[in-house]
Order: structure tokens, then sequence, then C-alpha cells
């Protein structure tokens, strides 16, 4: 009996598990998976938690029922990973050998790594990307009566790259709601030299956000929080000054990964982008934002890999060449507030670009426009994530390569810098 | 106006050059002007050296956190050195790529 085994049962991890259980032969194979953490988050929904439109409740689910009955679960922390002899350890000291081995750990956030930043955490300072800190914020803002209410990323890459956006653009929304946004300044302070990633997103983007009297600081690289004087303050000296600070913290891989020697400076494991296979272990392959691939963290990202790493790894088994290649395809909905989304549909060498998706001039969807029907694309998210997404399985007319039908090349944007 | 140096240079969209080939010390000292750094001290070219030799072995260009393990200078002193995005400054006036954790 061989053994595969995944670590990690996030989103990738789980699709993982569901494709290979479906995929290998039992009789030869038995699958594990191990996962400190008996619950399952709908990560997309922590951006919604802050601002009341979902509430802790709604974004979990038991991590066992996600899992096919076939596959072992194993809940427990990881304490080392030895590739040479593909071997894992528990923090309890309990030890599993492998055959292939699919490193589905992630990337969490470290506030420590930033001085300053836990001195008001949770009081003044707060995070969405955990569902504490979402819920936490949840609560101050209800009762916040206004004042200056920065969003701060503390440097690239993070997990979905449009979230800092879309929070400060609900963040609008709920402020209006509310009928206090006139006590309202919002400030979006960003290492990025403009609102998002890509050039043609960005100026796009960047409209938005000025319509909706957004401030953005662009080129702000934090150095330290001083919650004195409260004002976060960059490398060269600058300062700016926030009422509430939201933080998106130093993003890195997980902790088994630096205990292992398997990471890069961010504890990222490097990756070949096409293949997905880690550049140093053959039968070691990366599903998600574990691996340093250069695509965006996200879960759209995870499950357009599937494919990819399943075949290729089924192909390694064999003996054979592999000949899937990952393409970096991501697909975001971007909220925008008061009912209505952009979608943006990009990969490694192509950008977001305008038109319909994803039917060619039909749609139902805008690609790079806002539209109420996208806002119901997101939100119909959350059900495509728990049934099709996370069993594995395709999501009708979206493949794992992008597809330019639909899209219209803005030449005219080519040249524009950000 | 294109410096002489410069003009049969190729640039992307967001101004990183096309060719690394191309390279030489004199474009670099050009491209610094354009990005608003007058000379380049020793200093600069223990930073610039480190990511040739990066880009060499690896084929991309350096984040920020492999330049400050690297060289052992401090993200502060970059900072002082290649103010606003030290990577991205580095990465053009090196000739390489944009750094891939800009995704």
């Amino acid at each position: 009996m061989k053994t595969l085994l995944i670590l990690g049962a996030g989103t990738g991890g789980t699709m993982m598990a569901n494709k290979m259980a479906s995929t290998l032969d039992l009789k030869e194979w038995r699958i594990i998976i191990v996962d400190k953490d008996e619950t399952h988050y709908y990560q997309p929904g922590f951006l919604f938690i802050p601002f009341g439109v979902y509430r802790p409740e709604d974004v979990v689910k038991p991590k066992r029922n996600l899992l096919p009955k076939q596959v072992e679960v194993v809940f427990g922390d990881l304490e080392l990973i030895e590739p040479e002899k593909n071997k894992v350890t528990l923090k309890d000291k309990k030890t599993i050998n492998y055959d292939y081995l699919v490193v589905a750990t992630g990337s969490c956030i470290y506030p420590d790594e930033t001085p300053g930043l836990r001195e008001g955490w949770h009081q003044n300072i707060f995070d969405f990307y955990t569902p504490a800190g979402a819920a936490k914020l949840h609560d101050f803002l209800e009762t916040w009566q206004g004042g200056r209410f920065v969003l701060n990323v503390t440097e690239m890459p993070i997990k979905c790259p449009v979230a800092p956006l879309e929070f400060m653009m609900l963040a609008d929304w709920y402020f209006q709601k509310r009928g206090i946004r006139n006590k309202v300044e919002l400030v979006y302070a960003t290492p990025l030299p403009g609102a998002f990633t890509k050039p043609i997103c960005s100026t796009m983007l960047a409209g938005i956000l000025k319509t909706k009297n957004i401030t953005v600081f662009p080129e702000f690289n934090i150095m330290e929080v001083d919650n004195s004087k409260q004002v976060i303050r960059s490398y060269d000296e600058t300062e700016v000054p926030y009422d509430v600070l939201v933080s998106i913290p130093l993003n890195k891989g997980a902790e088994v990964i630096k205990n292992s020697g398997m990471g890069d400076s961010l504890d990222f494991i490097p990756t070949n982008k096409h293949t997905l296979q880690t550049d140093k272990w053959e039968n070691v392959f990366i599903i998600g934002d574990a691996g340093n691939v250069p695509a965006s963290k996200a879960g759209s990202v995870a499950h357009f890999m599937l494919d990819i790493v399943a075949e290729n790894m089924l192909s390694h088994m064999k003996g054979q060449e592999m000949h899937a290649s990952f393409d970096g395809h991501a697909n975001c909905y971007i909220e925008t507030g008061f009912n209505k989304a952009v979608l943006i549909d990009f990969n490694y060498d192509v950008e977001p670009l305008p038109g319909a998706f994803p039917l060619p001039g039909v749609g139902p969807f805008t690609l790079l426009g806002e539209s109420v029907i996208n806002h119901w694309g997101k939100l119909a998210f959350k059900w495509i994530y728990w049934n099709l997404l996370l069993k594995g399985r395709d999501i009708p007319t979206v493949h794992s390569h992008m597809s330019m039908s639909g899209k219209k090349p803005v030449p005219a944007l080519k040249s524009q810098k950000i | 106006m294109v410096a002489p140096v410069l003009t049969t240079v190729k640039f992307d969209a967001e101004g990183f050059m096309v060719d690394k080939s191309q390279w030489s010390r004199e474009i670099a000292e050009e491209i610094a002007r354009q990005e608003g750094i007058e000379t380049l001290t020793d200093a600069h070219w223990k930073i610039i050296d480190f990511c040739r030799k990066t880009g060499e072995q690896t084929g991309k260009a350096p984040t920020l956190r492999t330049i400050t393990d690297g060289t052992g200078v401090s993200t502060k002193e970059l900072f002082a050195l290649y103010p606003k995005g030290p990577a991205k400054k580095v990465a053009k006036i090196s000739g390489l790529g944009k750094p891939e954790g800009c995704v």
C-alpha cells in the first residue's frame, strides 16, 4: 500500500483530497490528510463580517463533512517535514511516512513582525484576516462614531490582493448606511505604486476609489506602528495618522515550513510555476499559496491549480513526463459596495481586461466593470465554494486555463505606467 | 528627451528593461538618474551587484527580503539608498524584470 499525504485541509487541501479519492486506485493507495483545526472557514466571507453582512457562524462547517469517507483524517499540529526521508512528524510525535506529498499549508498573518502593531491589537487596531479579528472589528464598528479610518497593507504578497480594496469600498457603503460617512475619513496606505498590482485594473479601480472619496497613499512601506501617537511610520519616515487602524499584517507560509527549512525568506516553498512540483523534491507538490509561484494567493487560483497538480502527480507516479502546465489563472469578484461588484480574470501573462464572462458578448458577468449581477455572482460563489469547488468539481464554463474569449484588449492603456 | 545611452534600450510598459543582455553600468547610472538617484555610490553598487548576481542565478529579480538577507543591509538603509520601493527600483536599475512579490 502506498501513501499520498496531504498537509492542510483548507481550500486547496480539501479539494485535493476529494479529487484524489476519486482518481487514485484506493486498493493501492491510501490518502491521509492532516490539519490542526477541525473547522473549515469560508475565508472569502471574512471580508463581510466587520460590516455585518455575514456573522461568524455563516462562514464555518466541520472539516470532516467536507472530506470523502475514504480519506483518513488526522487532526493534529505539524512539527516537522523531512522531505529527504519522506516523513512527517506531528507535535504529539506521531509520524507519517509518505510516497507522495501535497503541501497545502497556505499562508497566515504575522502581526508580531511589525513593531508596535500588537499594542492596540483588537482595541483600536484590527485585522480582518482571522475570524476573531473580523468579529472584534464588527463589534467595535457598531458603536464607533467616526474619525480617521486607515487600512494598511504591510508588505506584498498578501492573500487575496483585492481584499483591501473591497474592504474600503464596503466601509464606504457601511458608514453611509449608518449615516456617519461625513464623519469618517477613509485612507488606504499601500506599498504598491497604485490601487492594485496590474496596470489597467489599477487605473480602473483608482477611478472607483476616487468617486467614493477613498484616499490612496501609495508606496507606503510600513516600518512601525506608534500607537501612543496614533501614527503608522514608513521606512522613509512618512507618518500617516489614524484613529482606527485596520492592518493586513505580513503574510508568510506555515511555521512547519520554516521549521523544516523548506521555504524562502517568507516561508513559501520554491515551486515550479507551471508544473506545481517543488523545485527540490520530485514527489512533493504544492496546491494553493504554500508555494512561491507568482500567482494571486486566492481560492480560485487553488481551484485552477487542482487539475494541473492531479494530472502531473499521476504522470509522475506512472514514471511519465508531466505535461500539464499552470498558467497562473485567477478569477476574482471585487465587491464595490451598494450591491455591486467588479469581476477580473487574469493569468501570469495577461492582466485583467474588460469584456464579458464567461460567454463572449453575453456574460452574464461584466469583466473590469461594475454591475449588480457581478455582486450576485460574488454571493453565489459561497454556494459554489461549498458544493463544487471544495468537492474538486468543475465550475461550468470556467476552466483551469484562462480563456481570451470575451476579453477586449486595451492597447491605449498598455503603455500607461502605474 | 531620451538620454543618448538609452536610445537603443527597450523598456516594457512599466519601465523594466526587456533585454537583460543590453545592460551596462552606464545604462544603470542613467536609469538611476531617471528614478531620482543622481549618483550611484559604492553602497548603491553593492545592492545592484547583488541583484545582478541573483538575477543571473535565478532569472528573477530578488525581493526586498532576499536583498536584505543576502547583503546584510537593513531595510531602513535600503530605503535611504533607494527611496519608496527599493526592490522595484533596484530591479529597474539592474536591468531585471519586475520582482515577483508584486502580484
